[in-house]
C-alpha cells in the first residue's frame, strides 16, 4: 500500500502529513510533485499550505493543475482522497466537493485548537469514531468559511455528508464555537460516495500525544484500513 | 481580429464580504459614510478571435472555468475590437 501526498508550489504541510503516515501510522507515503505522474497509489492526501500564494482564490490555481485529473480518476475508482485546509480549498475549487471556502467572517487568520463533532461515522475516514463524538484538532486558516447554496446544504445534510462540525465542549454547534462563520458550523464534508473528504482542521497536527491530541491519527488509520479492505 | 475584454467579477448579492466591510468602516472614520461598498475584481485582456461572438464565448468560458467561482460570484464581460 502506498499513499500519495501531493505537492504544489506553496504546499507546506506536505512533510508533516508524510511524517505522520510513515512514522506514526506506519504506511508507505510518498511526496508527489504536481508535475509528476500520479500512478500506483492507493490513496491521496492533498495537504495544506498556500499553493500559488492563494493567487486568484485559495486553491484556485492548484485545482486546475493536470494532476487533479488523475486525482479525479482515482476517486472515481473509489480510492480515498482527503484534502486538508488548503487541500480542502483545492478540492472545492476543482469541483470534487461542493461549495466554496470564503474569507473568515472576522477576516483574521485563525490558529487555534477547536472541538469538532463527528456527524458522519460511516465514511472511510471517520468510521473509528462514535457518532456525535467530540474530538480536538487544530485549525490554521484565513479562508475557511464554508459556503454552499441552500440546496447543496440540504443535500449534504440529507445524505449524511457533513463529516465534522465546529462545536463547543458539550458538542453543541453554537455560533461562539464557529471560528470562521461557516454555514451550519461545517468543518468537513464528504462527496456522494463518501471516499473524498475535505476538512479545514489539520488532523496531521493532532496525531501524537506530544501534540496534545491523537484524534487526527484516527482519520489516517481509518483511511489505511479502508484501503486494506479495498 | 484582436479583441479587448474587460471582465468584472463580484460576489453574488447578499453575500458577506468582510474585507469590503472593513474598508467601508475605515472610510467612515475618515468622514466618508457610505450606504454600501462592494469590491470587485477586474481582468483586462486582449485576445485573438474570428468574431466578437467567439471572443465573448471564450471569455465566458474562462470565467466559468477559472476566473470566477460560480458558487459565489457573478461576472460581467465587456468586449471591444482593439486596434
Amino acid at each position: 500500500m502506498k499513499i500519495a501526498v501531493l505537492q504544489f508550489g506553496g504546499s507546506n504541510c506536505d512533510y508533516d502529513v508524510q511524517y505522520v503516515l510513515t512514522e506514526v501510522v506506519g504506511v508507505d507515503a510518498e511526496l508527489v510533485w504536481y508535475k509528476d505522474e500520479l500512478k500506483g497509489y492507493d490513496g491521496v492526501v492533498v495537504p495544506g499550505g498556500f499553493s500559488y500564494g492563494d493567487y486568484l482564490r485559495a486553491g484556485a490555481i492548484a485545482a486546475r493543475a493536470p494532476i487533479m485529473n488523475s486525482v479525479r480518476k482515482m476517486a472515481d475508482k473509489g480510492l480515498p482522497v482527503v484534502g486538508i485546509c488548503n487541500g480542502f480549498q483545492i478540492l472545492v475549487e476543482s469541483g470534487l466537493l461542493p461549495g466554496a471556502l470564503m474569507t473568515n467572517c472576522y477576516p483574521k487568520f485563525r490558529c487555534d485548537r477547536v472541538n469538532l463533532r463527528v456527524d458522519n461515522n460511516t465514511s472511510p475516514f471517520t468510521n473509528s469514531f462514535k457518532k456525535g463524538q467530540v474530538i480536538r484538532i487544530p485549525i490554521a486558516h484565513m479562508e475557511g468559511n464554508y459556503f454552499a447554496q441552500e440546496h447543496t446544504l440540504s443535500e449534504l445534510n440529507s445524505q449524511d455528508r457533513v463529516a465534522f462540525r465546529y462545536v463547543d465542549e458539550q458538542g453543541n454547534a453554537t455560533s461562539e464555537a464557529n471560528p470562521n462563520g461557516s454555514s451550519e458550523n461545517i468543518a468537513g464534508i464528504l462527496n456522494e460516495h463518501g471516499n473524498i473528504l475535505g476538512m479545514m482542521p489539520h488532523p496531521e497536527r493532532a496525531s501524537e500525544n506530544i501534540l496534545g491530541s491523537k484524534d487526527g491519527k484516527k482519520i489516517f488509520d481509518s483511511m489505511v484500513e479502508y484501503i486494506s479492505s479495498f | 481580429m484582436k479583441y479587448h475584454a474587460e471582465v468584472t467579477i463580484g460576489l453574488k448579492s447578499g453575500m458577506l464580504d468582510p474585507e469590503a466591510t472593513t474598508i467601508q468602516k475605515a472610510l467612515e472614520h475618515l468622514g466618508f459614510p457610505t450606504d454600501s461598498l462592494e469590491m470587485q475584481k477586474c481582468f483586462v485582456l486582449e485576445l485573438e478571435a474570428k468574431s466578437r461572438d467567439e471572443a465573448k464565448s471564450r471569455v465566458d468560458e474562462m470565467c466559468k472555468r477559472l476566473l470566477a467561482n460560480p458558487v459565489i460570484h457573478n461576472f460581467d464581460i465587456e468586449i471591444e475590437e482593439s486596434g
